[in-house]
């Protein structure tokens, strides 16, 4: 059973309840059937509106479920002899961070991704997610090799952020990051990027530089975590509800705000309630993406991915209001 | 009368004044954060804001750095009004900008133009901590990433000095995209063989240490500059660590071979001018020529 999340109690309730007249019909002699059905109705409106409805800080939780899908379920579900590439050729293989090339539907791939764990004993294996400079040197030394062999890239990002250590600083992270920013700008095969978890800052952002970004609908990207916002914006970290609403970190605020292409949507109650449906849809945006992209050639896709880019941000002149340009 | 010289004075109770904010002078004296002398601002000014004791290097104003390295009266600015919106709505932002613009003079965060270095033109890029604490938004990665366009089309050399305190809160998803738009802009200019050279001055830390400020042919220091991706603070909470004294200081980079250089600041112009003479190449004797 996975865990439930806190705006979830309703339908818990609920459903605890339909369970217990269920049970109940089997050892009493009573017929509860159409009062079931009643409940289930109900249980049915219920969740429509739950799900319908929820706050940034609900979807936030969602994206931090311990259960949610992580990089690696996609690969399994999406491709097929994914092959995994460790190390950085300079310091270290980073666990934060899993790269590879596979087999798309027939169609060969490099595939990239965050990677945190759903346990504890996973999760410090892979660092929570939160990759050392030598995981996005990975990413980089996997990016080469994709445009040698004229692969398209495709990147799941998840991760609350780069790793601020000790030993991170020692070897570069700013550096790091900043050179797959760099680097990934000028790729001249097609970089398609899906947000299927947190989106956390710099350390999301230096898988992020691509052509087409695409977001599951209860992931987040954002500059900084709600917690972060609140404890530097009203010193009170307590505050992160609120902050995750100012700061809008939903794939709808984000594609309101022009920074994404696509919301994947999820399956009903969010992507850990299935798997292998939510691998489907992600499946059909991610088909349509490469198809477009592919009928582009290599300085097309970097004149694209460099349009995209510049575009982002709003600034004005004297009194009036434009787009960056 | 003899006992009242026993009398104990009258206390008077503490008013906390104040708390001095030595990094912005303001006034006649300026005190030093680092040796604690007070010196006429006037005189600290003269020095390039170099502490006439100590050697510390004090946040210097982007007027007057592009007046410290361009030839007299070379400078022409860029994008001069470009300024923030409030994409997010943020509750307080206009205001705050408002504030800084009246206390800084300048409309946001980095100054951006062309000029000559000893006689090299070039196109800079200026960051003040004065406004923002130099935070990058839309309008900073927007005008860096036209000045460097600039630097493309005529074919100059880009230098930037940076001081910021990472990515803009306030405006949230778009600042951090202006890390990718400035570093795409830094790729394609480098691709044409543009030369960029990066001085990272005190604070620069996040976003910006993250993005354009790291991605310098030469990325140079000033001595004693903070410059890091996370906040010690932060680090320390992670690892529960004693971190080095030094830890994210330029040296400690430059020994972590993260920088060309640490290079104080009244030798930057010398230098730099050193390293656009070697690339505009073409000496006198042209003995290699056959």
């Amino acid at each position: 059973m996975v865990a439930e999340l806190e705006f979830e109690k309703p339908l818990v309730e609920l459903r605890r309840k339909i369970q217990e007249l269920k049970e109940f019909m089997k050892t009493a002699d009573v017929d509860l059937s159409s009062e079931i059905e009643k409940l289930e109705a109900r249980l049915t409106k219920l969740e429509n509106e739950v799900y319908a409805n929820l706050t940034p800080w609900d979807r936030v939780q969602i994206a931090r479920h311990p259960q949610r899908p992580t990089t690696l379920d996609y690969i399994e579900r999406l491709f097929t002899n994914f092959f995994e590439c460790h190390g950085d050729r300079c310091f270290g293989d980073d666990e934060a961070i899993v790269g590879g090339i596979a087999d798309y539907d027939g169609l060969p791939v490099t595939v990239i991704g965050h990677q945190r764990g759903k346990d504890t004993k996973e999760n410090l294996r892979r660092n929570f997610g939160m990759p050392h400079p030598e995981g996005y040197r990975k990413a980089l030394r996997l990016m080469k090799q994709a445009e040698k062999f004229s692969r398209p890239i495709i990147c799941f990002i998840d991760t609350k952020g780069a790793y601020p250590g000790k030993a991170a600083e020692e070897r570069g992270q700013s550096e790091a990051i900043a050179r797959n920013l760099f680097e990934m700008a000028g790729l001249t095969v097609p970089v398609v990027c899906i947000v299927i978890g947190e989106g956390g800052s710099g350390g999301a952002l230096a898988l992020g530089v691509g052509n087409h970004i695409h977001m599951l609908e209860n992931s987040t990207y954002s500059v900084i975590s709600p917690e972060g916002a609140a404890a530097i914006l009203w010193k009170d970290a307590s505050l992160a509800q609120r902050a995750a609403e100012t700061m809008k970190i939903t794939a709808h605020d984000l594609k309101t705000l022009g920074v994404i292409d696509e919301i994947i949507p999820e399956v009903k109650g969010g992507a850990h309630r299935n798997a292998d449906e939510q691998a489907k849809e992600i499946d059909r945006v991610l088909r349509a993406s490469l198809k477009q992209l592919l009928a582009l050639d290599g300085e097309a896709l970097v004149e694209q991915r460099y349009e995209k880019f510049k575009q982002m941000g709003q600034v004005s002149f004297l009194q009036e209001t434009i787009r960056a340009r | 009368m003899w006992k009242d010289l026993f009398v104990k004075k009258k206390k008077y109770a503490a008013i906390p004044s104040e708390p001095l904010r030595p990094e912005v002078p303001e006034g006649v004296m300026t005190k030093c954060p680092q040796c604690k002398k007070i010196m006429y601002t006037k005189e600290l000014v003269k020095n390039l804001r170099v502490c006439l004791s100590c050697g510390y290097h004090h946040p210097m104003p982007a007027r007057e750095r592009i007046e410290s390295v361009l030839d007299e009266g070379s400078f022409r600015e860029y994008d001069a009004g470009m300024t923030s919106v409030n994409p997010l709505g943020f509750p307080g932002y206009i205001e705050k900008l408002e504030a800084d613009r009246r206390k800084s003079g300048l409309n946001e965060a980095v100054v951006t133009g062309e000029g000559t270095l000893e006689g090299h033109p070039l196109a800079i890029a200026v960051m003040d901590s004065s406004f923002r604490m130099g935070s990058m938004g839309s309008v900073v990665g927007e005008k860096i990433a036209r000045a460097v366009e600039r630097a493309h089309e005529q074919r100059m050399p880009f230098l930037i000095f940076t001081a910021s305190g990472g990515a803009r809160m306030q405006e949230g998803v778009l600042s951090l995209m202006q890390m990718a738009k400035t570093s795409a802009a830094l790729k394609r200019f480098s691709n044409d063989g543009g030369l960029f050279i990066s001085v990272m001055t005190h604070p620069t830390t996040g976003g910006v240490s993250a993005s354009f400020a790291s991605l310098g042919d030469y990325n140079f220091a000033e001595p004693g500059a903070l410059i890091g991706f996370a906040g010690r603070r932060v680090i320390e909470q992670t690892v529960r660590e004693e971190l080095p004294e030094d830890f994210q200081t330029a040296e400690f980079l430059l020994k972590h071979g993260q920088l060309d250089a640490v290079i104080h600041r009244h030798e930057l112009k010398e230098k730099l001018a050193v390293v656009l003479a070697i690339h505009a190449g073409g000496g006198e004797s042209g003995w290699w020529r056959n």
